[in-house]
């Protein structure tokens, strides 16, 4: 990281903690914020978190390791989650998925080389009634078929 | 708000913007908890505390802050009622949260969402700017002096295990979603250490009905011992799945007639961590005593593999455990890959014995309910589908 990364990483993490208040309860919501702007939180930001907010690095990471939509590795602009429990499983998820796959080039767990999509599996995503759902970012997508997910992506690209 | 096309017998039920709120503020909270105790609401989530015994408790603790959490964090296989609470009724689990500010002394209210559902922050913190608006939350509430409450929002992160409230709670605070051993309790010692009541989106909105129409008449629905009304989800092998509000006691079979289920083989009552009910027991009723449930309702129908759902829902668990406690961490792992022996038709008896053995001591011994609920379906499916799963075909019914 550049020092003007840096620089520019500190003041943004500055200006959430004085969003969100100085304390360890604000940690997930700083977390987030970082999260949802960089598509991942870097070791640098990790650190700057951990000293505004008085407490150890290594909990910071602690924090970020448990939870599935936080990472510490950059992950595409658009996070593409469909759903792969049961309700969804049988309405005919296996035919999106690989309809995706075969769309984006990548596999489930990976990110397209210009870092436009990662493909990842979600657990229920509360959609069960109108299955296949998927999320990107943070908009839902349901009653999906093979070719309507295809053109949601493709509209996204 | 826009026009409510949904009909049930309670929370379905007509209600008018404010009411619950406005007559909660003319009674003492002794009256509110007596209408609460006469209800005999339980908790909606599926574990059915009493929801009185919580609030007196919270009440009657003496400390300087009291929180009310709404429990949003619906995560369970195959439930979406919180979702179209969320979405088209938010007035009864927000007016739901300040009634139980009122009653139990708190000034603050935090729903957890989540992080799944980030597409109704909006609409939610706009009916929350609405609601301030309408002196429904903020400073000296409808005018009445000295009660001040406010809610806020917060997020999750894809945790399915932060549904469970200590878990919830230790998030709200920072930290890793981990279950925290019980006693002590949240009514005692919960968000920042302080008394918290944590109550499920549906237990919440079920109060402002409560009050406005008091507790003999909410009694009025459902059976003795399971009173009023209950939201399932239903999805699966159907015509007509989606969220219905029926009375408590409804026959599962009365269930898959109104949703217009055929053939059916199956229905897995209470998502991943419940139990699947075979075809011979579709006669049994939904109610706390008999099958209880968070709402969960799925159909499967002849042409499902039961092996392929039992297998769905040991990956879900495998991935959702926390790995705080052995029982669970290691537990589902085993159950898992017990699965995938039966599947390769690469087994023992003696040892799929010994795993519906592990599953008993998970129940007992695991931490939080994920890990004692998560057997349920492992047992419940290779017992009351044996013929199928055990036929040398991988469970592959023949085919």
């Amino acid at each position: 990281m550049l020092v003007l990364e840096k620089n520019a990483m500190t003041e943004e993490i500055e200006l959430l903690v004085a969003k969100y208040g100085k304390n360890r309860s604000s940690l997930i919501p700083i977390l987030q914020d970082i999260q949802r702007k960089h598509k991942h939180i870097p070791d640098f930001a990790q650190q700057e978190v951990a000293r505004l907010l008085d407490i150890h690095p290594v909990e910071v990471f602690s924090v970020i390791s448990f939870y599935s939509f936080l990472n510490t590795t950059p992950k595409g602009k658009y996070i593409v989650r469909l759903c792969q429990t049961i309700s969804c499983d049988m309405q005919g998820k296996a035919a999106v998925a690989k309809a995706i796959e075969r769309e984006l080039g990548i596999k489930f767990g990976e990110t397209t080389r210009d870092n436009k999509f990662t493909l990842e599996y979600a657990n229920c995503v509360g959609m069960c009634d109108q299955g296949p759902a998927m999320i990107i970012n943070e908009r839902v997508y349901s009653k999906l078929t093979a070719e309507k997910a295809v053109k949601i992506l493709n509209e996204l690209k | 708000m826009e026009n409510k096309k949904r009909k049930g017998p309670v929370i379905f039920s007509k209600y008018n913007t404010g009411e619950g709120v406005k007559k909660a503020l003319s009674l003492s909270r002794e009256d509110i908890l007596f209408e609460l105790r006469d209800s005999k609401l339980k908790g909606r989530g599926g574990a059915g505390f009493p929801t009185a015994t919580k609030w007196t408790i919270v009440a009657a603790a003496l400390a300087e802050q009291k929180y009310v959490i709404c429990n949003a964090d619906e995560g369970e296989p195959g439930t979406f009622k919180d979702r179209v609470l969320l979405l088209e009724y938010p007035e009864l689990v927000f007016e739901g949260m300040v009634i139980a500010g009122y009653t139990i002394g708190a000034t603050k209210g935090i729903v957890y969402l989540r992080g799944e559902y980030e597409y109704m922050l909006k609409s939610l913190e706009d009916y929350l700017e609405v609601m301030r608006n309408d002196n429904l939350l903020g400073k000296n509430i409808l005018g009445k002096s000295n009660f001040d409450f406010d809610i806020s929002i917060r997020l999750g992160s894809g945790a399915y295990v932060c549904g469970e409230e200590t878990a919830l709670i230790e998030s709200l605070e920072g930290n890793r979603g981990e279950a925290r051993n019980r006693p002590p309790y949240p009514v005692n010692t919960g968000y920042m250490g302080m008394p918290t009541v944590v109550n499920n989106v549906e237990t919440l909105a079920s109060i402002p009905h409560i009050v406005t129409k008091g507790g003999e008449w909410y009694r009025k629905h459902g059976t003795d011992k399971s009173t009023g009304s209950k939201l399932f989800s239903v999805s699966g092998d159907c015509d007509r799945p989606g969220v219905y509000e029926l009375p408590w006691g409804t026959k599962i079979s009365e269930l898959l007639k109104l949703v217009g289920a055929k053939n059916t083989k199956a229905v897995q009552v209470g998502g991943a961590s419940g139990v699947c009910i075979p075809k011979s027991q579709f006669e049994r009723s939904l109610a706390y005593e008999d099958v209880a449930t968070g709402g969960s309702i799925m159909i499967f129908n002849e042409s499902r593999n039961m092996l392929h759902i039992l297998k769905n829902f040991m990956e879900f668990f495998v991935e959702e455990s926390c790995g705080q406690c052995t029982p669970c961490r290691i537990g589902n792992v085993k159950l898992l890959e017990g699965v995938e022996m039966i599947e390769k038709g690469e087994y023992k008896f003696s040892y799929i014995n010994q795993l519906k053995e592990l599953g008993k001591t998970m129940q007992v011994a695991s931490k939080c309910g994920l890990g004692q609920s998560s057997p349920n379906s492992f047992i419940s499916i290779l017992e009351n589908f044996k013929e199928e799963i055990f036929n040398g075909n991988g469970g592959g019914n023949g085919k």
